[in-house]
């Protein structure tokens, strides 16, 4: 069993996957970061490879990809970094379709596979052409593909989107790009229903969750948040990611 | 017909929806309802009344003598500079105005390069009494500085985007982004092409009413028709209803910038590779790594690193054939025009007229050449290049 689903199967609320963007703000960080974040508990991890034109992304996650492409990220360099990361933390990554189809979705759910990855979101893929061209792609190397839901995604396409899950699903807090500084509480209602949606997997939820207020409150309602803007946010000016990754997870966590 | 988008939103292997979910809710409701909405009598009605009587279609069809004579053969322009606005663009904004009134939408957004396609959607909205934002990249806002001022005299709001190479591509993704987080009150005016279906087809289809009056205009077919490419908006309408003519030649002209063969170019056909951007598979510029390569054009509503989905479908079965001349060549072929003919084009529209100096002619041609806006907001860089 892989340590992702060994980790939704164990434990079933509180859940906390924090994101981080590759080759930020340094470009050889995220072995650092990820083994930080293992160390300070937290549940899984969700790695960024950027993207020149990330269009769900506001403007904190976009910065961090265009400091790390500057810095001169590439994918198999994210692949080489993976191998450095502790393999006691379940790995997703996210990133967009153009990437990985430049690169190749075959060669890239490999190389998932190889270095301990378990699980991809790419938002902008169609859900159409996953079943139609990717899904036994990411069968075959024992990857689970992570889909979004937001407010507004309908009681059917819930349904399709549960039956083409196999670990989690990513519920968008509102119908937004990431790091907007609304707060949670407006959202309250759509995250209280979170449960009732009758969905056979866990949820996630992510997106404007920026405090431990926040979090304390998707995970009272969901099986647990996933943090990226404002783990970005704190990394960006701190001299040593280690040490900002270990003050991040304990002050977001105090909630 | 045979080029036309299929139901599942592509031509061949090019277009599609590869939208993040939080915009799945408005695209489908956009491609639920827009071919019935355009096909109504009464928007039909209403369009064709405000092209007529606020527009000023149909546009001439002149036949340009001198211009003629240069090369001869015999050139036509069609003039979509004398469109309301300047250019084409208004075509494609009064028909999205009326399809977001039709779906209750209040608040308009749009992205521009030029800043033609975002002051026909300022003017549009000005008319209809809606709100209007449009992106436009921080470069584009100082090099097309009279368009600025237009939309905001026109009481648009202008958003200056400061990512990435600070143009059209990223005023694009800045109205995507801004779209996700307004997702039910507003409707985006694409302004080309390009973007997530059923975009490529519905400003094809407002946009194709250039060919259609070309048809009309013109005793008999012409031999060739060519328009300037960056999304493509102008040329898709130049050449829509001429695509199962198969006798008549139609050429694309993408802004190769410093030229193909140097980092500085936006011929995207020429340099470009399978890809998806803006929510889109057609071809782009990019690297090895997919990553988006920030493209160069003297021209900024041609500066963009990508190409409608219909387009790179038209290059790849043969229809179209796409050429590509350089910031120098539109230079001189500006000069020409305004010589020759004195018309000053945009520096867009300037890209198709240098490609007649790569052309043999017979002088039966006849050759439609789609004049798609005028100069005005081009003076600085027309002054800059010392054309006196």
């Amino acid at each position: 069993m892989s340590t992702l689903k060994k980790v939704l199967d164990t434990k079933k609320e509180g859940l906390l996957n924090i994101y981080c963007t590759a080759g930020y703000p340094k470009l050889n960080d995220l072995p650092k970061i990820v083994n930080a974040l293992h160390d300070s508990g937290v549940d899984m991890v969700e790695i960024g490879i950027p993207y020149s034109d990330p269009i769900a992304d506001g403007e904190t996650i976009q910065k961090s990809n265009a400091v790390a492409l500057n810095n001169g990220i590439t994918i198999d360099l994210i692949f080489e970094q993976l191998k450095e990361c502790t393999p006691d933390i379940p790995k997703v990554v996210m990133t967009y379709f153009n990437p990985v189809f430049k690169y190749g979705l075959e060669q890239f759910c490999q190389n998932c596979q190889a270095v301990g990855v378990e699980g991809i979101i790419i938002p902008d893929m169609p859900l159409g052409l996953y079943q139609a061209s990717y899904m036994k792609m990411f069968k075959d190397y024992g990857l689970s593909p992570i889909f979004l839901i937001t407010p507004q995604t309908s009681k059917e396409r819930l349904g399709l989107i549960d039956d083409l899950s196999s670990t989690f699903i990513y519920a968008v807090s509102s119908s937004s790009t990431t790091g907007k500084a609304t707060s949670l509480g407006s959202t309250n209602n759509y995250l209280s229903g979170l449960k009732d949606l009758g969905l056979k997997h866990p949820i996630l939820v992510g997106f404007n969750i920026s405090s431990a207020d926040d979090l304390a409150l998707v995970q009272k309602n969901a099986n647990g948040g996933i943090i990226g803007s404002a783990f970005i946010k704190y990394l960006g000016d701190k001299s040593s990611p280690e040490e900002a990754t270990r003050q991040f997870v304990e002050e977001i966590t105090k909630g | 017909m045979k080029y036309d988008v299929n139901e599942q939103g592509f031509y061949g292997d090019f277009g599609g929806a590869f939208i993040p979910e939080m915009l799945y809710p408005n695209i489908q409701e956009l491609k639920s309802a827009y071919r019935e909405i355009l096909s109504e009598d009464s928007f039909k009605e209403e369009l064709e009344s405000l092209l007529k009587d606020y527009v000023g279609r149909p546009t001439p069809l002149y036949y340009a003598p001198r211009l003629s004579s240069h090369y001869g053969t015999n050139i036509y322009l069609k003039r979509e500079d004398l469109c309301h606005t300047g250019a084409h663009k208004i075509n494609n904004t009064l028909g999205q105005v009326l399809l977001a009134q039709r779906l209750k939408k209040t608040r308009i957004i749009a992205e521009t390069g030029a800043g033609q396609h975002g002051v026909a959607t300022a003017t549009a909205c000005a008319l209809m009494g809606l709100d209007c934002v449009v992106y436009m990249g921080a470069k584009d806002i100082e090099r097309q500085a009279p368009n600025v001022s237009r939309m905001r005299m026109l009481g648009a709001e202008v958003c200056a985007v400061h990512s990435g190479s600070k143009t059209l591509k990223d005023a694009t993704n800045e109205a995507i982004r801004d779209w996700i987080n307004n997702a039910e009150d507003t409707h985006y005016i694409i302004g080309s092409a390009v973007g997530p279906d059923p975009y490529p087809d519905l400003v094809t289809q407002l946009q194709a009413v250039i060919s259609k009056e070309i048809k009309e205009q013109m005793d008999g077919l012409p031999t060739h028709v060519i328009a300037c490419v960056g999304g493509g908006s102008n040329a898709i309408g130049a050449f829509y209803n001429f695509l199962e003519d198969e006798s008549v030649q139609l050429i694309g002209v993408e802004a190769g910038g410093m030229g193909v063969d140097t980092d500085k170019s936006a011929a995207t056909l020429a340099l470009g590779t399978k890809g998806v951007l803006h929510a889109s598979m057609s071809y782009l510029m990019q690297t090895s790594d997919g990553q988006v390569i920030e493209p160069h054009s003297i021209s900024a509503g041609l500066d963009y690193p990508g190409i409608g989905p219909l387009h790179a479908y038209l290059h790849d079965c043969n229809r179209v054939t796409y050429q590509s001349v350089t910031d120098q060549e539109a230079l001189d072929a500006a000069n020409k025009l305004m010589k020759l003919e004195g018309i000053i084009p945009a520096l867009e529209t300037a890209h198709a007229f240098a490609y007649l100096d790569k052309m043999t002619f017979k002088s039966s041609d006849r050759i439609v050449i789609n004049l798609s806006g005028r100069g005005d907001k081009d003076m600085s860089t027309y002054i800059n290049a010392n054309i006196i």
